[in-house]
């Protein structure tokens, strides 16, 4: 019997944190790691008589991420009331959308294993505000409420049931991580729970139209979490079926310890959440005014910014999409190019993917805190193309910019003096002495052994502290050596 | 003094004949000797109002005194007023001194008004006759044996045994109107969003509203000027310029004998006919002042209003679904009473409710979430939403044929304590007339038209004026006018002296 082919069926639920000051619905500010309930006012408290008013900037963040997507805006939209007791709950329900979500349809595209590129489309994005937190440990049996998080504007953004594999999940998640942190509506830390990722997964015997029962795996707080939790759970299902079993619908935790995923709690504990429009908010009205100034301040988009990196400087896909793979790297380049010109737009792509990415990784840091500043890397890059400095001599110049040891690739020339010889007559003098002093090497070229060649090329280098330019050796030694 | 209007105690204030403190101890001095009768205040503070009656004379001698200042009024104990023990009627909440004001509390402390006390109410303004109170009933001035009506019965019941000038009263279905109308007074729902809900804890919030309750209109005027105003904390606040609610009614009439002349009155007959069947002595007083308004000038038009009969089954989805939802919050976790002795958290949930909450916030909560719940949504709670709006419909189709409507306030006079306990249907039904206002949001007035003889004591008869939106002014002068010509409303109660 031939084994069943499983088709796997993802969808994400991503909850991200909307990088404004104060709380969706009061004053109180949002800021991360405060001492516990030092940023809850009355209205997260949730007093008796407290009103919520909604702020304006989580409506202008939901704008900037529906115009990002290509999505829907609804002229208008309805707040309503999720009802359900938990102690970090403060009024008892939550203040989301339901019905009537602020954003409607869009869609992101992934890059593919194959190199291709697939759309995941979006279902919504509505806006929300985040719970407090329950604190287990160091109360002696009791658990501690802390509300500073209670109130903070959410993004929920979900997805249609598009991806067919972890791999896509995580390059989903990866996309949307990118795209909400460069049109600033999140600052994407997971490890501060700013974006959380919930994955809806089901199998499916390919070909058959309905999906299978999915089970949600809640709370994905990094990539290769998300990537392990995936693969764990579709190849539970999959043993499950085929070992006889049905798939309950259930919700599910991912214990990075053990690597699997266990049910917290099946459909039927489901809350009836009795959603109703809350009658302390009116409908949210978003006026095509308001759409178009916002529109009008978007920055670039990256999938933008990387279509236009391959046309205008004729890098890779791969390259483009690396290079905008966040917006201070993007800013980065194009700083660089605008200083050093399109036509070294390839070097200054390589340069930054390569020994700027290796040193920042090196020493944790980020982009914007590079010590060699996009104008320095130009003026680098500038030397080396015009024969200035070698290649090998401007990584030495690099490592002195760096380290600060000069303003400017010129300056560190200058004063190094690492200036590329080019002086026909200083090179053929060197060669002279490397050919007197090589005797056995010049004896093995002219036998035929082509790699004593680059034994006396490697001497004159090194005769001239690597500041000969290369070419030129190469060309006036076989001269000589063939003379 | 005890019986003087707001702007005379203005004057006396001002002339420097009496003082706020001395104004405010004759209060107290009452309030102590008349309360234990009347049960009309939960908490009373001697300490704090005297505070605030120094401070009050301080500005009358300063010159910085408005036309409140210094003037006692006693605050419905569903506005948290800082310091103050704020309850709402209930046990859940018998322990809970508020850190803030309500926006209504703020705005009376900056017109320099003394407050005299918390008043008693339903638990959670959820009842008809103050008997819902975890504080016990409140007995009306008229009959110490009858209700003073609900849920604002406790403001009213202080105005009306003169414990308190004037009272801030809410209205979720008839809360201020019909108290109003049980004891002898003038209280006005305003329109929905005239007044901020701020601090004023939520029963239902789209249909809450806080008004003044006066012995006249006029009084009523005065203290919504100072109530009254845009407060961009309650996202239902309407921002509108400012208004003088008293301004039309100094403004001299073409014909001083027909001071109401061109005023088209409404009379729909689902306010008469048998949809609503009205007590006889109430519908005769009614009938007698809708004589004396024709003989004012105005002028009468009958007109029909067809869904409002469908108000109060509309109204008890709506209210209690809103309900259930506000009253969430009280869950003994943050603050509030909680159940001394339970197991795990839900065991704590589900006995702090229980036992902290009563029979009709219970029964409420329950219906609320019942109508909420999936699979009756649509049937329930969507339906519900369609009636209101077809009310609200018959009501703008109303206005434009007339200025005001014109019906009895409740369809009987207060009745005994105990009366309706147990038939919360009945209960239901004494606010049939006012329900239907709240549901479209419309301001609506009671003022006394009439007595009714039973037994041996004479019990109030209110009438009720409904006005088009943000037509207070309009409202609060055909009362005044009606009451310049009647005395109804000068009528004090027996034994109160």
């Amino acid at each position: 019997m031939k084994a069943t082919d499983w088709e796997v069926v993802i969808g994400i639920e991503t909850h991200a944190q909307l990088a404004t000051c104060s709380k969706i619905f009061s004053g109180a500010a949002t800021a991360f790691g405060s001492e516990p309930n030092s940023q809850a006012c009355a209205i997260d408290l949730a007093l008796p008589g407290v009103l919520p008013v909604l702020n304006r900037e989580a409506v202008a963040c939901a704008i900037r991420f529906g115009l990002s997507v290509g999505a829907q805006i609804a002229q208008k939209s309805i707040f309503a009331r999720k009802n359900y007791f938990y102690p970090d709950l403060p009024k008892g329900y939550q203040i989301s959308q339901f019905e009537h979500p602020v954003v409607s349809g869009g869609g992101i595209v992934i890059p593919l294993e194959n190199g291709e590129e697939k759309q995941i489309r979006l279902t919504r994005a509505h806006l929300e505000e985040d719970a407090g937190k329950s604190l287990h440990e160091d109360f002696h049996g009791k658990s501690g409420i802390d509300l500073n998080r209670a109130g903070t504007p959410l993004l929920e953004i979900v997805t249609e049931p598009d991806m067919r594999s972890a791999r896509e999940a995580v390059a989903y998640a990866r996309a949307l991580h990118a795209l909400v942190r460069w049109i600033g509506i999140c600052d994407g830390n997971m490890q501060e729970g700013s974006f959380r990722c919930d994955a809806n997964v089901s199998v499916r015997p390919r070909g058959q139209r309905e999906f299978g029962t999915r089970r949600e795996i809640k709370n994905l707080n990094s990539f290769r979490f998300m990537q392990q939790a995936i693969e764990y759970e579709v190849r539970w299902q999959i043993e499950t079926l085929e070992d006889g079993g049905t798939i309950r619908q259930a919700t599910v935790l991912f214990d990075p310890d053990t690597g699997q995923t266990r049910a917290m709690r099946s459909k039927e504990d489901a809350h009836d959440y009795r959603y109703f429009p809350d009658p302390d908010l009116l409908p949210l009205s978003i006026g095509e005014d308001w759409i178009a100034n916002i529109r009008a301040e978007m920055p670039e988009l990256p999938a933008q910014l990387a279509q236009r990196f391959q046309n205008e400087y004729g890098l890779s896909s791969y390259d483009a999409n690396t290079l905008t793979a966040n917006r201070e790297t993007a800013q980065y380049f194009l700083d660089a190019v605008s200083a050093a010109g399109a036509a070294l737009a390839k070097p200054c792509a390589n340069w930054i993917m390569g020994e700027i990415a290796a040193r920042l990784n090196r020493e944790e840091r980020e982009i914007a805190e590079s010590p060699v500043r996009p104008q320095q890397l130009a003026g680098l890059l500038t030397r080396i193309d015009d024969g200035s400095i070698s290649n090998n001599i401007g990584k030495k110049v690099f490592d002195a910019l760096w380290n600060k040891e000069g303003e400017s690739a010129d300056a560190i020339i200058a004063a190094q003096g690492l200036k590329q010889l080019t002086d026909t007559g200083a090179i053929e003098a060197m060669i002279d002495e490397v050919l007197a002093a090589n005797a056995r090497s010049v004896e093995e070229f002219r036998a035929g052994k082509e790699k004593a060649f680059n034994a006396l090329v490697g001497q004159v280098m090194k005769a001239s502290k690597g500041q000969a330019n290369p070419g030129q050796v190469n060309d006036l030694l076989r001269k000589k050596l063939q003379g | 003094m005890i019986n003087a209007s707001l702007s005379e105690l203005s004057r006396a204030l001002s002339a420097g004949h009496i003082s706020s403190v001395e104004l405010t101890q004759e209060f107290l001095r009452r309030i102590a000797r008349l309360n234990p009768t009347l049960n009309a205040f939960i908490t009373v503070d001697e300490e704090k109002s005297l505070a605030q009656a120094r401070a009050a004379d301080a500005a009358l001698s300063a010159g910085t005194a408005g036309p409140l200042t210094g003037i006692p009024v006693a605050q419905k104990d569903l506005f948290c007023a800082k310091g103050w023990l704020t309850t709402c009627g209930s046990k859940i909440l018998s322990n809970f001194v508020s850190p803030y004001d309500a926006a209504v509390v703020e705005r009376l402390n900056e017109a320099g008004m003394v407050c005299l006390g918390k008043t008693n109410m339903d638990e959670f303004a959820m009842g008809s006759s103050n008997e819902t109170s975890f504080y016990g009933p409140v007995r009306n001035p008229w009959d110490t044996g009858r209700v003073a009506g609900g849920s604002s019965g406790g403001s009213a019941a202080a105005v009306a045994a003169r414990l308190a000038p004037v009272a801030t009263g809410t209205d979720t279905g008839g809360s201020i109107r019909q108290p109003a109308a049980f004891s002898g007074l003038c209280g006005l729902k305003p329109s929905y969003g005239i007044v901020s809900r701020w601090g004023m804890v939520a029963f239902a919030s789209s249909l809450d509203q806080a008004g003044p309750m006066a012995r006249s209109a006029r009084d009523c005027a005065l203290l919504l000027n100072a109530m009254a105003g845009f407060d961009p904390r309650d996202s239902t606040s309407i921002e509108r310029a400012p208004e003088d609610y008293c301004r039309e009614l100094d403004a001299p009439a073409a014909d001083p004998a027909k001071p109401l002349a061109g005023l088209r009155i409404g009379l729909p007959r689902e306010f008469f006919d048998d949809t609503a069947p009205c007590d006889p002595q109430t519908s005769a007083a009614v009938a007698a002042s809708i004589e004396e308004l024709r003989r004012l000038g105005a002028q009468t038009i009958e007109l029909s209003l067809p869904n409002v009969r469908h108000g109060i089954s509309a109204y008890y989805v709506i209210a209690p679904a809103e309900a259930s939802s506000n009253l969430s919050r009280f869950d003994g976790v943050r603050y509030g009473w909680r159940a001394p002795d339970y197991s795990n958290l839900e065991d704590m949930y589900c006995k702090t409710r229980a036992q902290g909450f009563g029979a009709e916030v219970k029964r409420r909560v329950l219906i609320g979430a019942y109508v909420l719940s999936h699979g009756y949504y649509d049937a329930f709670y969507l339906q519900a939403q369609r009636i209101r709006r077809l009310i609200a419909a018959d009501f703008a189709a109303a206005f434009t044929q007339c200025d005001l409507l014109l019906g009895p306030t409740s369809p009987d006079i207060a009745f005994a304590l105990g009366e309706k306990t147990d038939d919360p249907v009945q209960m239901y039904l004494t606010d049939i007339y006012t329900i239907a206002v709240n549901l479209a949001g419309l301001p609506g007035i009671s003022i006394p038209c009439g007595f009714a003889q039973a037994g041996e004591k004479s019990l109030p008869i209110g009438l009720q004026l409904i006005g088009n939106y943000f037509s207070e002014a309009r409202l609060l002068n055909a009362a005044h006018r009606y009451q310049q010509a009647t005395d109804w409303h000068t009528r004090i109660p027996e034994g109160i002296e």
